[in-house]
């Protein structure tokens, strides 16, 4: 696949450093499933234009914590602040506005399978505020599948499609809303090599295109080096290292290091 | 003298009783889930309430629980008058009052046979439909999905769909009144000679509004419990595939164990 985004520079191939004012805080975080401490005291901060990687194994907590942030889990303890909002105070529906600044790419894609992709696109559109004529969304649509290489799939039902494709068909779901700040759940899981390596230049393509922050959990490796400014270790739902790519990879902890061999 | 063997024993004593199976876990679960089942249908009547309101959703929604159920409700209806006329027929034989055979059976339909046999079908056919499509919908993630895209789930899926099968239900019932009326009248031929006029001016002499009106008023009331418990149990389903089906299962068994409650309701 090749990325259509439509601007003249070609965006770099791996993530420049941009630090900037915050926009996610996660201050002492707890989050249990009855005896099943999920998250445990974590704390982290995601500057703007910033791509962070969330590195751990199967059931570190990885999931829950971007959950948590959007307000999908409820917090044990701990505050999340994201865009200057305090996420767990906030009333039903200005939680809803605040959610339509952030797009959330879902580990499954989370596609609406009884809709074909124009449908899938067209669903968050037409439930934002103001009213949009059928030319205005046709033309939204088509540009968000032409961002990630889908157009030729507009009338055809998600599982028509391969897993890379339904991947690029979320992203271009949640793109369509121009979020602020991007959340990816394992965005390369189950992928081949190829596509892996393509939808990790479709994040660095969205950071640079759309400056968006990110926040990307992965325990793929090739996935983390191209996408990351910034990687945070989690283990056992604390934080245990936070570095760049390379200052983790010669860590001093073997199993921080052990990720990266 | 050599000590006799002690009588062999279990050393971890009578097999406990699970969790789940013991009383007070029962009733602990049933007033839990007693308690979100209400909590459910405050939150459908404050939804309902307040835009936005989703008509597109609504529309499609009514065409696939009503539509979609119309030939199963027809057919049933068809059947269960014929049968009624064919089964009633031998006993007003014996008592000379062959004559009131399409009365009779019409009453029968019109006032409680046809609403609770179309909402048992109704519940069978677009409670497990709710149900599942929600369940699956929980387990991939849609339902999450809607929610960060800043949409609410609850307004688009749940209101929409009880909407629908609070309006649709009715209006099989009508359906499967007349299919029924029709099988009365095929039934009633099968072994006589009733012209249709005659069938028609003796069903309409014995049924009065008062015996239409409160079966169609419950039939609102029954296709809003089918709507209400299908997708409580499709929206709080549990992960995984076997959520799905537990889901689908409970949302046919409450829904049908809550019409055949409702049959008291005072309407009738």
């Amino acid at each position: 696949m090749t990325s259509t985004l439509p601007e003249k520079v070609d965006p770099p191939d791996t993530a420049a450093a941009v630090p900037g004012e915050l926009v996610v805080v996660m201050a002492h975080v707890k989050k249990s499933f009855e005896t099943n401490h999920v998250l445990q005291d974590l704390s982290l901060e995601l500057h703007k234009g910033e791509n962070l990687v969330v590195l751990g194994r199967s059931g570190s907590g990885k999931s829950v914590l971007i959950k948590c942030l959007v307000g999908l889990e409820e917090l044990d303890e701990g505050q999340v602040n994201i865009l200057g909002q305090d996420v767990a105070s906030l009333p039903n529906a200005e939680l809803l506005l605040l959610r339509r600044r952030i797009g959330f790419l879902f580990q499954s894609s989370a596609l609406y399978d009884s809709m074909t992709v124009r449908e899938n696109l067209e669903f968050p559109l037409r439930r934002q505020p103001g009213k949009r004529t059928a030319a205005e969304l046709e033309a939204l649509v088509r540009e968000a599948l032409q961002n990630v290489g889908l157009e030729e799939a507009m009338e055809r039902l998600p599982s028509e499609l391969s897993g890379g494709m339904r991947k690029r068909l979320g992203l271009a779901r949640t793109l369509i809303l121009k979020p602020e700040i991007m959340l990816y759940d394992e965005p390369t899981t189950g992928l081949d090599a190829i596509t892996s390596k393509e939808i990790s230049k479709l994040i660095l393509d969205v950071q640079w295109i759309y400056h968006t922050s990110s926040i990307i959990i992965t325990h793929d490796i090739d996935c983390a080096r191209r996408t990351a400014n910034r990687i945070i270790v989690l283990q056992d739902g604390r934080c245990t290292a936070q570095g760049s790519f390379e200052e983790l990879a010669s860590a001093a902890d073997p199993w921080t290091r052990s990720f990266f061999e | 003298m050599e000590a006799s063997p002690a009588p062999a024993t279990d050393s971890t004593g009578p097999t406990p009783v699970p969790a789940a199976l013991r009383p007070d876990s029962w009733f602990k679960s049933f007033f839990l889930e007693t308690a979100s089942l209400a909590r459910f249908t405050g939150r459908f009547f404050k939804e309902a309430l307040l835009p936005p309101y989703e008509f597109e959703e609504l529309l499609k929604q009514a065409f696939l629980i009503g539509y979609k159920s119309l030939p199963l409700v027809a057919i049933t209806g068809f059947i269960i008058g014929l049968v009624l006329t064919i089964q009633s027929r031998p006993t007003l034989v014996r008592f000379g009052a062959i004559s009131w055979l399409p009365a009779m059976v019409a009453v029968s339909l019109v006032r409680e046979i046809g609403p609770v046999v179309t909402a048992i079908i109704f519940a069978g056919k677009a409670g497990s439909g709710i149900g599942a499509e929600l369940a699956s919908m929980n387990v991939s993630e849609q339902i999450d999905a809607m929610q960060v895209s800043g949409t609410n789930p609850f307004n688009f899926l749940v209101v929409s769909r009880v909407l629908a099968a609070t309006v649709m239900l009715p209006v099989l019932v009508v359906f499967a009144d007349a299919l029924g009326l029709f099988g009365t009248f095929v039934g009633v031929n099968l072994q006589g000679d009733v012209s249709a006029r005659l069938f028609v001016t003796q069903v309409f002499e014995s049924l009065e509004f008062k015996d239409l009106l409160p079966a169609l008023a419950k039939t609102f009331v029954f296709g809003w419990a089918v709507g209400v418990i299908s997708c409580y149990k499709g929206f709080h389903s549990n992960s995984g595939t076997e959520g799905v089906g537990k889901a689908t299962n409970s949302a046919v068994v409450f829904s049908i164990f809550m019409v055949l409650s409702l049959i008291w309701w005072p309407c009738s």
